[in-house]
């Protein structure tokens, strides 16, 4: 194979937030990408499929969404690190899948770059319609880990950041990006390979006749065996119990099963959870934002501090598990909320929650462009009155 | 199932016997063997098991010659058979 | 007539046995030849990976002593492809049912067959989703009674050794489970065989669709079988039928085609060759 130097992209690059998306996976060890073309994830694709031959990967384009998904579990359980890109309506088709990945609890990246919605909507113009989704999307009680990025940089570190996760605690993983984070241009610092911090899934230490596929550690995550490696274990989408047998007709199966998979998420919470607070110590009004939103957000609240307002930003870098708690923390010293988002209504009604009795104010946006600063500006000092 | 002539080397072959081994919880009754067993060695016995089937029972164990067709056809693992040594006789 | 223990118990979960399949299901038949093919060709056991869909069949993955895997609706041969290109030195065997294989998931078989992806399809054609109550599907005869053709299917089935031929498929079969021998050796040799390989397997549903079809009982189907089959090895799959009076069953395709693995390799060499001579 050729040399080191062709599989992390060491240097200084000015990239497309796609093609960072690609070279992060493949950073952090992504060998295999079943995807399918959709507007603004497109370039994801095809980045994948000209640099997955040169280091060692496999790229597929499958016939659609439902059977990319299909694939990257069936990758991943062959224990090579696998991932997907899409936007709303393949995410759509994907929710099945995701369901059975998160059943399965099979470590695995699928990244959508958001476009304007519902339906087929408007795929050159980006949106934040499909936050909700990422968590509600599939049937059933089931939690999702969904990561925010909010520049060309991050949307690299967060996607080696995402299958870090999806490692970790063995479960699917969401990279939220929209259209114009996943089409603009930014500087973006790869490091030396080795600088990057890349986790493993955890292995067996049992032999195969001692082995329960589904048997947690302390942690709640059960080291997971592949196939081809002599364990011969069964993984099903039923509800099963730890040997992977399905148990359809136990309440208590049900009961263990559910909870241990949505408490690995949600008693991990505070390993997982990331937010950015950019002059919020003194804050009065703090604006909520994510993602492409939060550069406006920032450059409004820089503007308010010159106008001699105490206004902070509060980024939310996860999504999922939502940060509640840190937005709680947040309400309680300042006396407004603005929430800044791309879509007529989603996280929104999170940090409402999180803000009990602080108001919150809700700025939508539909449509190409992010708020702009002075429309924040005039939403923050509103907040205020 | 008809041949057009007498194979050539049909006194030279020794015609094995075999043994039929049931296990008798793992049936379910379809009557496969029992139907399909080319040397009629096979009837549905009285008795029940414990999910309340007939197994089979052997009812001319000597016709047995190992086609293991029982084995093959059984959807439930619960007959196989096993070659009787004959050197003594059988 | 002692309590021995069955030749194929290592292949098998015994803690799962006996299967939920019904008396006269042919599902247990299909089993049967497949673990009687890995043990008969010697398969390095911990190398296979057993893949299979919703439906009756589908709980055959959970019988089976190897890597095992129970996909959602539809999605085995996709999930399948993902294993078998991510990890080329797997054997990855699908067992699914005609609807899970054809009406969800017709779009990832023909697509499967189309890359010819080395990857081995039984079907286990009992010509109605049994698990749900025997609604039609994608291969219910003409005019056969199911719970949701209360007066009679109005629509033509697939001929589906003629839907995987035209698709690409390498190596075609159709045999019942009456045919047990010669299915066995069809699964041997698609084992064997590099590319996608498919074989249908008639098989009885007599709890179900038999009961709504005037065949009551397993010997009543496998009966039928014996009365309807006729072996046409080689003939053309597009005149394959099935008919109350006529089953046609054999090998239909039998070529040589690159496999997708093989030629997704061959193309990483040529890239990396080429990159360590920019080098």
């Amino acid at each position: 194979m050729a040399g080191k130097d062709r599989v992390v992209l060491t240097g200084k690059h000015f990239m497309q937030g796609d093609i960072a998306c690609a070279e992060g996976a493949i950073a952090a060890g992504c060998r295999f990408f079943a995807g399918y073309p959709i507007t603004p994830a497109t370039e994801i694709a095809e980045r994948m499929a000209r640099r997955l031959p040169e280091v060692g990967g496999v790229y597929i384009q499958m016939e659609d969404e439902l059977g990319s998904m299909a694939a990257v579990i069936g990758a991943s359980y062959a224990c090579v690190k696998s991932m997907t890109a899409t936007s709303g309506p393949g995410f759509s088709l994907m929710v099945e899948n995701i369901g059975l990945a998160f059943m399965t609890e099979t470590p695995c990246v699928v990244v959508n770059v958001m476009r304007g919605g519902p339906s087929t909507g408007q795929p050159t113009k980006p949106s934040q319609q499909d936050v909700m989704q990422a968590k509600w999307g599939s049937h059933g009680d089931y939690e999702i880990i969904a990561l925010a990025p909010s520049s060309v940089q991050e949307v690299f570190d967060l996607t080696i950041e995402a299958f870090n996760f999806s490692e970790t605690y063995r479960t699917p993983v969401v990279v939220l990006a929209d259209e114009i984070i996943g089409h603009m241009r930014e500087r973006v610092i790869i490091p030396e390979a080795d600088e990057i911090r890349v986790v493993n899934r955890k292995k067996p230490k049992v032999p195969p006749g001692e082995y329960a596929p589904f048997r947690p550690d302390e942690d709640l995550v059960p080291p997971m065996a592949c196939f081809g490696e002599g364990y011969h274990f069964y993984a099903s989408g039923l509800t099963h119990d730890e040997s992977g047998h399905p148990q359809t007709d136990s309440a208590e199966a049900q009961r263990k099963l559910v909870q241990r998979l949505c408490d690995k998420i949600r008693k991990n919470a505070d390993k997982i959870v990331k937010t950015e607070g950019t002059m919020l110590e003194d804050a009065e009004v703090a604006v909520v934002a994510y993602g492409v939103t939060s550069r406006s957000g920032l450059s409004a609240v820089r503007k308010a501090r010159e106008a001699g307002i105490k206004a902070g930003l509060l980024r939310l870098v996860t999504l999922w598990p939502f940060p509640a708690e840190e937005v709680s923390q947040v309400a309680k010293k300042v006396d407004a909320i603005v929430v800044l988002e791309m879509n007529y209504g989603q996280i929104v009604r999170e940090v409402e929650r999180a803000a009990k009795e602080t108001p919150v104010i809700f700025l939508p946006k539909l449509g190409e462009e992010p708020h702009k600063p002075a429309e924040v500006l005039w939403a923050i000092r509103g907040a205020l009155q | 199932m008809r041949l057009w002539r007498k194979p050539l080397d049909a006194d030279k072959i020794k015609i094995p016997r075999g043994e039929i081994h049931i296990i008798r919880e793992r049936c379910k009754g379809c009557g496969f063997c029992i139907e399909f067993c080319p040397r009629e060695v096979l009837e549905q016995s009285e008795e029940f098991n414990e999910k309340g089937f007939h197994p089979p029972k052997v009812k001319d164990k000597d016709k047995c010659v190992v086609c293991s067709f029982c084995e093959a056809v059984c959807p439930d693992f619960a007959i196989f058979t096993v070659e009787k040594n004959c050197e003594g006789g059988c | 007539m002692s309590e021995d223990v069955h030749p194929f118990e290592t292949f098998l979960r015994k803690e799962m046995i006996p299967h939920i399949w019904c008396e006269g299901c042919g599902n247990g038949i299909i089993l049967n030849c497949y673990v009687r093919a890995l043990k008969d060709l010697n398969v390095n056991i911990d190398k296979v990976v057993t893949v299979s869909g919703i439906g009756c069949i589908g709980r055959v993955s959970g019988y089976i002593n190897t890597d095992s895997y129970h996909t959602t609706h539809g999605r085995a041969v996709a999930f399948a492809t993902g294993v078998k290109v991510a990890k080329p030195e797997l054997k990855v065997v699908i067992i699914s049912g005609d609807g899970d294989l054809f009406a969800i998931g017709g779009n990832h078989f023909i697509h499967a067959a189309r890359r010819n992806v080395d990857i081995q399809v039984i079907c286990a054609n009992n010509f109605n989703y049994g698990m749900t109550g025997g609604q039609y599907g994608p291969t219910t005869p003409l005019d056969a009674w199911t719970t949701t053709t209360p007066y009679g299917n109005i629509e033509h089935p697939f001929n589906l050794v003629h839907l995987a031929a035209a698709s690409g498929a390498v190596y075609v079969a159709r045999w019942t489970t009456l045919h047990l021998r010669r299915l066995t050796q069809s699964i041997k040799k698609a084992l064997q065989k590099e590319g996608f390989s498919f074989i249908e397997v008639i098989t009885p549903c007599p709890e179900i669709y038999g009961r709504y079809n005037k065949m009551k009982t397993g010997i009543d189907m496998m009966n039928w079988f014996r009365k309807a089959s006729e072996i046409r090895d080689y003939s053309d799959p597009a005149k394959a039928e099935i008919t109350p009076e006529r089953i046609v069953i054999g090998e239909f395709v039998d070529i040589e085609k690159p496999s997708f693995d093989k030629l997704l390799r061959d193309m990483a060499s040529k890239v990396q060759e080429k990159m360590v001579g920019e080098e």
